[in-house]
């Protein structure tokens, strides 16, 4: 085992790879009365098309988000009962290149630990199970089509992108989620939720000893096979469509607008490149930016302006959006300033002034067990350490953001998707 | 966790605590929630958030921010019991975290004191353009409740039962009041309320108390007190004889059901084991049989409204589920009334809310809110006293608590197609 401590960032992390190819991770935090675990696979909505024992298959749209919703279902029941009778706070999410299943509690650490670990493992389908979760899957989607700011998104990387599966939402849709079968689901377990493709992060006052003794315990002693997946050929820079237009039930339109970036690979670069995509939103559009106190002040947009730089398998954006009466006047002049930040420079005490706050921001967002456990389940599976942040912090210089804007910021990367509201627009009293 | 008195009607929280990466402020006025003052006092926030005489205007005063290590401040208004709860909360990175040991706490405190004391004005007043920004930016808000189904539909059912009450009010005021609200109005309110609201101070972090006393003390110490203005002790109803029901349509593909219920039980924390129960959580009857069992919605929860005795069931449904919804949700009430569930059950919920309390004080803003309730509430109740009544809540008291629930409005924001 390797103990590391992060005197910067005031953490000690200790680190596993067991026989099974399971990397565990526990983050110490002796002070806190809560104890979090966080179980992923390397497995998304994007992971639709993959090899398995030599041949291409392909799974309808929405399967990992599906598989995610039946993996609570055990033989003898159901595990968020049991761990909700422990005084558990459980969840999981499925975003385009991870799933996950995560717990919080106060009492019962170690008990709640094995329960995750069994039910993750440990797949139980029947074919009436699967189809009455049809009805459940479907009324989330459904809420998702009512919801402006999923809408927006979701159009959003249907104009960036031609061919690649971040277009298709997670979810999928009612219509991709019929022909899922009992069988589909078990190939899909087999394939992705073995030892090799997992990692386990543990935050709070935790013991990696007896970690490590349950995920042994628990887990399949083979590591499984590596699994290749296909995210389509490289796209061009060029978006696929330049906006979508939608109206929706909402009091005034909100827009996102996105930049097609350079995809990039793993290591150490790709954080240091989220660095940077981060700092260029926050010398762009960020609160203490020249061009949001003007837009705001002139009234062109309202407080929920805000933005981010998203790096997925074989595919990279740059997203920024709000509340605007005028989404195309505010995202060109987004564009507008990324080109002239590019060509003629960031002030250098501008600059600084963001670098200080950015630090900031970073530590800051290690008081959630949530985003902890992400960023480090992130780092193991695209092969960075999250933590070495302040390390790499050092490394950026101002001339790599305005590279980062003036090259990846152009009108040609450019796309808008805007939600208007209905034509006859509803006047609330209230 | 220790609240003193500092200065006449201000009151200091300090919770010392070395586990978190920020240090936490909070600066809050508390009025009595009232149609007349709601949106004056939500709009007096933002405004005041707009800049203070150091730092004029947005672009210094978020640089200021910025240089504080990237500090976060944000305007806040809240509902707590029947009071209004509005002012400022702020972090900052913990100064252990700092290269050459600067100190944050005293800019912090400094930069709350001068929100409230010295805001940027113009010819002796608060700014006009100020002003007319923010208002339109908070009917904006107001009226953007309506992209969230869910959200909405919680309000209006609230809106609905407690019409006439202070409760029924939404916590930033209508729209319409907003957009009438002239600069001399917001001025002469500001000049009213400054010296009369209760103001409720809070820092958690790992500074000594002393020190944040000292800091607040001084930050606010040209705060003028007179006449001054306590918090309203809430007023709590009897459900009508007859379910109200109430529809609307819209355009949506969801229907989204709101039930809003009346207790008069005066045992607070077997409602809150009943609740949890009912719907507080993901093993709740509600969750498990109405979302489970018949899958006739994706989501189906309760929240029980403490200070106000309400308890309220929301749940997105399609629309023509709506009888059966509606009839299945009843059902798992009378199973609580009547004392059906099994043993895991009553201990899960017990355990589960100690462990959502016991998490409190894993989080800093949590810590804040339930420390601002119980001052706006005048309870004097600790979290570790909460947590010893919580868990000897017995099956008998369980099902008294349910008893005491009565049906009172029923909300239906249902789509255009049924």
């Amino acid at each position: 085992m390797e103990v590391r401590e992060y005197p910067r960032l005031g953490e000690t992390v200790s680190r596993r790879t067991l026989s099974n190819g399971l990397t565990v991770l526990v983050v110490h935090k002796p002070f806190h009365a809560k104890r979090y675990a966080f179980f992923a696979t390397r497995y998304g909505g994007m992971d639709m098309r993959y090899r398995q024992d030599g041949q291409w298959k392909d799974t309808p749209a929405g399967i990992a988000h599906y598989l995610e919703h039946k993996m609570f279902d055990t033989r003898e029941g159901n595990a968020l009962q049991e761990l909700a009778k422990n005084g558990a706070v459980e969840n999981a999410f499925t975003s385009g290149s991870m799933t996950a299943y995560y717990f919080e509690s106060t009492e019962h650490f170690y008990d709640n630990l094995r329960i995750l670990l069994s039910f993750v493992s440990v797949p139980w389908f029947t074919e009436e199970s699967v189809a009455k979760e049809r009805g459940i899957i479907a009324q989330e989607i459904r809420m998702t089509e009512d919801d402006p700011e999923w809408r927006v998104y979701a159009n959003l990387m249907e104009c960036l992108y031609r061919e690649s599966p971040i277009r298709i939402p997670v979810a999928g849709t009612v219509e991709s989620i019929q022909s899922i079968t009992p069988q589909v689901l078990y190939d899909c377990h087999r394939a992705f939720y073995v030892p090799g493709n997992m990692v386990l992060v543990c935050v709070g006052d935790v013991e990696m000893d007896r970690v490590a003794s349950l995920a042994k315990e628990i887990l399949p002693a083979e590591r499984g096979e590596d699994i290749p997946r296909d995210y389509g050929a490289e796209e061009s820079a060029e978006p696929d469509c330049r906006e979508k237009e939608l109206a929706m039930e909402v009091s005034m339109p909100l827009f996102l607008g996105g930049y097609k970036c350079r995809p990039c690979g793993g290591g150490e670069a790709l954080l240091r490149r989220s660095v940077i995509g981060d700092m260029a939103c926050d010398v762009l559009f960020g609160d203490s930016s020249p061009l949001y106190t003007r837009l705001y002040e002139e009234g062109a947009i309202n407080g929920s302006l805000g933005g981010n730089f998203d790096v997925m398998p074989g595919a990279a954006y740059l997203y920024v959006g709000g509340d605007a009466r005028d989404p195309w006047r505010v995202f060109d002049e987004i564009t507008r300033e990324a080109r002239r930040l590019g060509e003629e420079g960031i002030d250098e005490a501008f600059y600084q002034q963001i670098r200080r706050a950015a630090y900031g921001q970073a530590i800051r967002s290690l008081n959630s067990f949530e985003n902890i456990a992400v960023s480090l389940a992130e780092g193991c599976f695209r092969g960075f350490d999250y933590y070495r942040l302040p390390e790499i912090f050092d490394t950026v210089a101002k001339a790599d953001v305005e590279a980062f804007l003036r090259e990846e910021l152009t009108q040609e990367h450019a796309a808008i998707s805007v939600i208007r509201p209905l034509g006859g627009e509803m006047e609330q009293d209230g | 966790m220790a609240r003193q008195m500092l200065m006449d009607n201000v009151y200091l929280t300090c919770i010392p605590s070395e586990k978190f990466k920020t240090g936490f402020f909070s600066a809050q006025l508390v009025m009595p929630l009232a149609k007349e003052t709601a949106g004056r006092n939500a709009l007096l926030v933002n405004v005041l958030g707009r800049g203070t005489q150091r730092f004029p205007d947005m672009r210094a005063l978020s640089a200021q921010l910025d240089r504080l290590y990237g500090a976060r401040l944000e305007p806040t208004v809240r509902k707590k019991g029947e009071n209004q709860v509005f002012g400022f909360v702020a972090s900052c990175v913990d100064e252990r975290f700092l290269p050459d040991g600067e100190r944050l706490l005293e800019p912090m405190a400094d930069l709350l004191g001068e929100l409230f004391l010295s805001p940027a004005t113009r010819n002796g007043r608060l700014r006009g353009d100020y002003l007319e920004s923010e208002r339109a930016n908070l009917a904006d808000l107001i009226r953007s409740d309506i992209n969230d189904k869910r959200v909405y539909a919680a309000r209006r059912l609230l809106e609905v039962m407690c019409q006439g009450e202070p409760y029924g009010l939404s916590r930033l005021g209508t729209a319409r009041d907003v957009e009438r609200i002239s600069l001399q109005r917001l001025n002469s309110h500001y000049q009213t309320i400054l010296p009369a609201a209760r103001l409720e101070l809070f820092y958690c972090g790992a500074a000594r108390e002393q020190r944040v006393a000292g800091a607040f003390a001084r930050a606010f110490a040209a705060l003028p007190r007179q006449r001054a203005v306590e918090p309203a002790a809430t007023v709590r109803k009897a459900a009508p004889e007859e379910c109200r029901v109430v529809e609307e349509t819209m355009d949506v593909s969801q229907g989204k059901l709101g039930i809003g219920f009346r207790t008069d039980s005066q045992d607070m924390p077997a409602t809150m084991v009943m609740n949890a129960m009912f719907g507080g959580t993901s093993n709740s009857k509600l969750f498990l049989n109405v979302r489970e069992k018949l899958s006739l919605c994706y989501y189906a929860g309760s929240t029980y409204h403490r200070a106000k005795g309400l308890v309220t069931v929301s749940s997105g449904i399609e629309t023509a589920n709506y009888d059966r919804a509606v009839t299945e949700i009843m059902a798992q009430l009378e199973a609580l009334q009547e004392g059906r569930w099994e043993d895991w059950e009553f201990q899960g919920a017990r355990s589960s809310l100690r462990n959502s309390l016991l998490s409190l004080e894993d989080s800093a803003g949590g810590l804040e809110d339930y420390a601002m309730g119980q001052a706006a509430t005048g309870s004097d109740e600790s979290l570790p006293l909460l947590l010893e009544a919580v868990s000897a809540v017995t099956e008998e008291r369980v099902r008294q608590a349910a008893s005491c629930v009565k049906p009172d409005t029923i909300y239906f924001l249902k789509g255009k197609e049924a």
